[in-house]
């Protein structure tokens, strides 16, 4: 028996099977040494987040929501939704929080719903993976399992917006949230404490629509992580990992920079340091190598 | 003008803020926003924007009806949420944001070819489609690797969309965007159309 169990909702990341790897592979190996047992939400759906208003409008947003809830409801009754993706949280979380507030917007929701024969009954919780380590674990607990710490690699913390903003992780602020440098510390690792792009947006979805105006945001990030002396910078969010890890390329070539920060997850920094190989960290799916962690799992 | 947008004019006249409260998503709000500028400064692509929340929420009160919806304003919005925990009234600014953009969208007002309007009706009609969307990493990493960013960009801001993307040569959109099928995807548009149906009946939107 499984210590812990939750209704997993990996986002639309977990699909490409052989590409989306790393986020997904890192968890699974973290879970597997921590004892926990995610089991999908059959047949989730997206949840719409980020970009989905503009066509979508509101309901639409919450009823595609709440068919994951109900689902996870049916099928994984007493278990907490538990989201890898920032934007899939939050937006799952908003929808169940404004739901919750409005008795017509429920009822519009599970008339909605009825149309495929299932229906919401506002039980079940919505929560981030950090959020389950923080809270259900805690840094001792999940100090323990750690048999390579990560001596001497300095990592800064991106915490970006979404896991900080409008919700945030209970307890932390939402100028300078500190559970990524905790977590860094757990592990071994050397935190930078005052990494200050912490919490700016890196455009998230408008690095598609507005690249030239995101850009800028990314090049603040990734510049103040080499101001203050990372090797690396470590991420809590899909969307923050893909655009900080990916746009540095482009940035180089258009303003002559030298960028090459490796970005990586929390989960990979934890794999690594619960003895995990290259391949359990999902390591070999990173654009830019973070090759001080690759010599940890070859120690 | 569109049909919608006549009936919608014509039915609110000089009142473009009962406008919003009733039809825009969380617009109940707008009335109490006291002009302190706090948001101005939240957001992140702030110098880009033509108009920021607070001017959006004045316009909103003084009718400049027109001028709010078709606006370039709302669509720079990140959802960062930045502004959201600083407003000292906690008016959901980014909710009104996109509720804004949603309407303008709606009724035809938004500016055309704006890539993130464009960029937003792909990913959701993508969605819609199969249940799922591949936004992700290595999807991303994909195509950015190609380089192929610029031709999105142009295609994007040049022309529409689908037909842009698809002339780029490098790019196939359902490619792109598209997921594994869910498997009761009949039960999802059910819910879809049944949930679109009811918002425009509330919001007299059609089609
Ligand atoms: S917000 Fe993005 S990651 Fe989350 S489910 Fe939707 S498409 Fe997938
Ligand atoms: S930092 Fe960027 S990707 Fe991360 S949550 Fe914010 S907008 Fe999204
Ligand atoms: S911060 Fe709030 S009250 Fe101040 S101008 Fe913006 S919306 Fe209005
Ligand atoms: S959420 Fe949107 S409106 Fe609010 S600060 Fe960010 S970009 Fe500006």
């Amino acid at each position: 028996m499984a210590k812990k169990e939750y209704a997993f909702y990996p986002g639309c990341s977990s699909q490409l099977k052989a590409s989306a790897s790393n986020y997904l592979t890192s968890v699974n190996s973290m879970c597997k040494t921590l004892d926990v047992k995610l089991t999908e939400i059959p047949d989730w759906n997206c949840c719409g987040a980020s970009i989905g208003y503009a066509e979508g409008g509101e309901l639409p947003r919450h009823a595609i929501n709440a068919r994951n809830f109900a689902l996870a409801e049916t099928h994984l009754p007493g278990q907490d939704i538990v989201a890898t993706c920032a934007a899939c949280w939050l937006g799952a979380r908003e929808s169940k929080e404004r739901l919750d507030a409005s008795s017509t917007l429920m009822r519009e929701t599970n008339e909605a719903l009825a149309a495929a024969g299932l229906h919401y009954k506002a039980e079940v919780k919505i929560r981030h993976m950090v959020e389950v380590l923080i809270e259900d674990f805690g840094y001792d607990e999940l100090k323990k399992p750690v048999v390579k710490p990560l001596e001497g690699v300095k990592f800064a913390g991106y915490v970006g917006c979404q896991t900080n903003r409008p919700f945030g992780i209970d307890g932390e602020s939402f100028e300078n949230p500190k559970y990524l440098d905790k977590l860094v510390e757990t592990l071994g690792g050397d935190p930078v404490e005052n990494y200050d792009q912490k919490v700016t947006c890196c455009g998230g979805a408008l690095a598609f629509s507005e690249p030239e105006k995101s850009q800028k945001q990314i090049r603040d990030i990734v510049e103040s992580a080499y101001d203050h002396g990372a090797e690396m910078i470590v991420t809590p969010c899909p969307l923050c990992q893909a655009n900080v890890e990916v746009y540095q390329s482009e940035i180089n070539k258009k303003q002559g920079t030298k960028f090459s920060m490796p970005v990586l997850y929390y989960s990979q920094l934890m794999t690594v340091a619960y003895g995990g190989s290259m391949k359990d960290a999902g390591l070999d799916g990173q654009l830019i190598r973070a090759t001080p962690l690759e010599k940890i799992t070859g120690k | 003008m569109s049909e919608q947008n006549r009936q919608a004019s014509e039915r609110y006249r000089n009142n473009f803020l009962k406008e919003v409260e009733e039809r825009v998503e969380e617009g109940e709000w707008v009335k109490m926003c006291m002009q302190c500028g706090v948001c101005a400064g939240s957001c992140p692509l702030g110098p880009a924007w033509e108009h920021s929340p607070q001017k959006i929420f004045m316009m909103i009160r003084a009718g400049e009806r027109e001028r709010v919806l078709s606006s370039d304003a709302m669509w720079m919005c990140t959802s960062c949420y930045s502004c959201i925990v600083r407003c000292p009234r906690k008016l959901p600014i980014t909710h009104i944001m996109h509720g804004l953009a949603n309407y303008a969208h709606r009724l035809g007002l938004a500016p055309k070819g704006q890539p993130t309007r464009d960029f937003a009706k792909l990913f959701w009609d993508n969605l819609v489609k199969k249940g799922r969307v591949n936004e992700l990493k290595l999807t991303l990493a994909h195509y950015f690797r190609g380089g192929l960013m610029s031709g999105i960009r142009e295609a994007l801001a040049m022309q529409g969309i689908g037909k842009g993307l698809l002339k780029a040569g490098r790019l196939n959109p359902k490619e792109l965007l598209g997921g594994h099928a869910l498997k009761d995807l009949k039960g999802f548009h059910a819910i879809v159309a049944k949930a679109r149906e009811i918002e425009d009946r509330k919001k007299g939107l059609s089609g």
